[in-house]
């Protein structure tokens, strides 16, 4: 018999408590992928966060050290610095990276740990029954934007891509979305890029994957990833804001 | 061979000398030094030296580094340890050791970088949220902070809870002769922490417990180990109380002045000692309770740099059964040894209790 799908080794066989066609699933399988594909001798920490991803340690075979909320990339300095030769990841929503966790993300970043951050946008503090996110968009109805985010009243979204860019200890930083197939494997192929700026020390990585949040969002699966790509892109555009990488593949 | 060094500066050169691996901070006032003696040994050793963006990073990165099983500092005083709290729940809620310095100021708010014990409260109560408990020494010279330094890493390794050295900004600041002298430290079990390694069993370091009988266990369980510490732990320091009729009850730099007043007014016969707790929490309450019960003493008199913090715990050791007298200067004031003498003075003449 042969087996053309499977399971990913790095992926555990508890099953998870997201909701049927949310994104998380689908980006806990690719960065399982990814895992796979590195020698098994290579040491992985992750960082888990507050979220709907609280339990990410539960998911996968490797140690988790669990963060308090916005906390990850500071308890990722930790870690990283501590054992120098594991490829660390933290695993961040956007309420968590992008406001209670803004100080943490930006310093990190500036100072070039050695961490790869995987920044999962679905514009809504999911967990906590859908509020109004830092990165909700203009217009965005949500329980605690009900009259739709107001950029006058209630401010604007943040880009933390365009926001870190800059920032010379970022060695690199690009924006993807899952909302179909080509761009699952992209995803899959910058978070491998990630790890391996990781591995080879060249200094911080970022990606943010544009998300869905059907439940919050009042939406089919299908309906929330046609979302993304006819609303959500037009504000967070994708791409590779920034590779120190160069040739390694 | 002894040496002429600052609080602070002791209790980072004790720290590296007891093993710590990684250092945490982020600079306030009058703590600063402690940062600075890290920044200047173990920038140049492979140990690792962060400064962070704010407290809340280091004690952050503390709290990472300690899931690696490493021996971990952070420092601050008060306004910093105030953002240090959330952290400080994480690890003790997480099991992880840390060693946390509070070179006390005087609050409330920014309150100011004087000599103060405002943050006793905050030390022994918890400070931060949920049911917890961390080891608290109070050093009241500069070897003893040493001591007290060498002490705090192996009792948050031994229970793996987070250990605070307290003291007032006096304290850090003062130079002082002192001997480090070379110690073995005991290197604990550490299977909770992570290593990455995917060939051994799978770790988490977490302090979340979903469902409700889960996290009661865990709390019936620290609080166990709390017990534990409570029996075990407890440190104090008495002076000239064997006869004594009045006690004194007096912690760090402040017991110091207290010890001066003890000599003079036993000198105009007045038969006083001192009981100094050296473990804020363990409180030495069943020592206390022991002198309360004894008919020989007369009162007791908790003397402070706040408004009367430990002498809540004072009370609850001492109960109904003797008069207790508060002498407590705040503000970054604090209380001479005439005042001391004065007071006892005062209570002596009124005649409470038939005092000598
Ligand atoms: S609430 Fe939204 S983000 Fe959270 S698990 Fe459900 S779909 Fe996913």
């Amino acid at each position: 018999m042969r087996i053309l799908f499977s399971k990913p080794k790095a992926l555990s066989s508890i099953s998870t408590h997201y909701c049927p066609g949310c994104g998380h699933g689908i980006i806990h399988r690719i960065i399982a992928e990814v895992i796979d594909e590195l020698p098994q001798d290579q040491k992985i920490i992750g960082v888990a966060p507050v979220g709907c991803s609280v339990f990410i340690y539960d998911y996968f075979n490797f140690d988790f050290v669990a963060a308090a909320h916005g906390r990850a990339p500071a308890v990722a300095t930790g870690v990283k610095r501590s054992i120098r030769d594991a490829l660390v990841f933290s695993y961040q929503g956007d309420g968590d990276i992008a406001a209670i966790g803004t100080s943490e993300i930006i310093h990190a970043a500036a100072r070039g740990e050695s961490f790869t951050a995987i920044f999962v946008n679905n514009g809504v503090y999911a967990m906590t029954g859908g509020q109004m996110a830092p990165t909700s968009i203009p217009g965005q109805i949500t329980v605690s934007s009900p009259y739709g985010r107001d950029p006058k009243i209630q401010g604007y979204h943040i880009k933390l891509c365009e926001m870190l860019e800059p920032l010379d200890g970022v060695a690199f930083i690009a924006r993807t979305s899952i909302h179909n197939i080509k761009n699952i494997e992209m995803t899959k192929k910058i978070i491998r890029k990630a790890f391996d700026i990781q591995i080879n020390e060249l200094g911080f990585s970022i990606i943010e994957i544009l998300s869905n949040c059907p439940t919050n969002w009042g939406m089919t699966p299908i309906k929330s990833m046609k979302r993304i790509e006819e609303e959500v892109i037009k504000y967070y555009p994708l791409g590779i804001f920034k590779d120190k990488g160069g040739d390694i593949k | 061979m002894k040496m002429l060094v600052k609080g602070n500066e002791a209790i980072a050169e004790a720290a590296i000398r007891a093993g710590c691996d990684c250092f945490f901070g982020y600079p306030i006032t009058p703590q600063t030094e402690l940062l600075q003696y890290m920044a200047k040994k173990l920038l140049r050793s492979n140990k690792v030296f962060v400064q962070a963006e704010s407290e809340v990073g280091a004690i952050n990165m503390a709290y990472g580094a300690s899931s690696c099983g490493k021996r971990v500092m952070t420092s601050s005083s008060g306004p910093g340890i105030s953002l240090k709290q959330e952290g400080i729940s994480y690890l003790a809620g997480a099991e992880l050791p840390c060693v946390i310095v509070n070179v006390m100021r005087g609050g409330p708010g920014l309150g100011n970088i004087n000599v103060a014990q405002s943050d006793y409260f905050q030390a022994v109560k918890g400070g931060g949220h949920g049911d917890y408990k961390v080891i608290t020494l109070a050093p009241n010279s500069v070897q003893e902070a040493v001591h007290l330094t060498y002490l705090a890493f192996d009792l948050a390794d031994k229970y793996r809870n987070p250990t605070m050295i307290l003291l007032d900004g006096m304290l850090g600041q003062m130079m002082e002769a002192v001997e480090f002298e070379d110690i073995s430290y005991k290197e604990y079990n550490k299977d909770f922490a992570v290593t990455g390694d995917r060939n051994k069993e799978k770790r988490i370091t977490n302090s979340l417990y979903i469902i409700p009988e889960e996290l009661e266990n865990h709390n019936i369980k620290l609080n166990k180990k709390y017990e534990i510490i409570k029996e075990n732990e407890v440190l104090f320091e008495e002076y000239q109380i064997n006869d004594a009729e009045i006690i004194f009850v007096a912690f760090g730099t402040c017991a110091r002045i207290v010890k001066s007043a003890v000599k003079k007014l036993r000198l105009n016969g007045i038969k006083v000692g001192l009981f100094r707790p050296i473990t804020l929490w363990p409180f030495p309450e069943k020592q206390l309770e022991e002198y309360s019960l004894n008919d020989k003493v007369k009162m007791f008199i908790d003397v402070e740099f706040n408004m009367g913090q430990m002498l809540e715990d004072v009370k609850i050791a001492i109960g109904k059964r003797k008069n207790i007298y508060f002498i407590g200067r705040t503000g970054g004031m604090i209380p001479s040894v005439d005042d001391i003498v004065e007071k006892v003075g005062e209570l002596v003449e009124k005649g409470v209790e038939n005092i000598v």
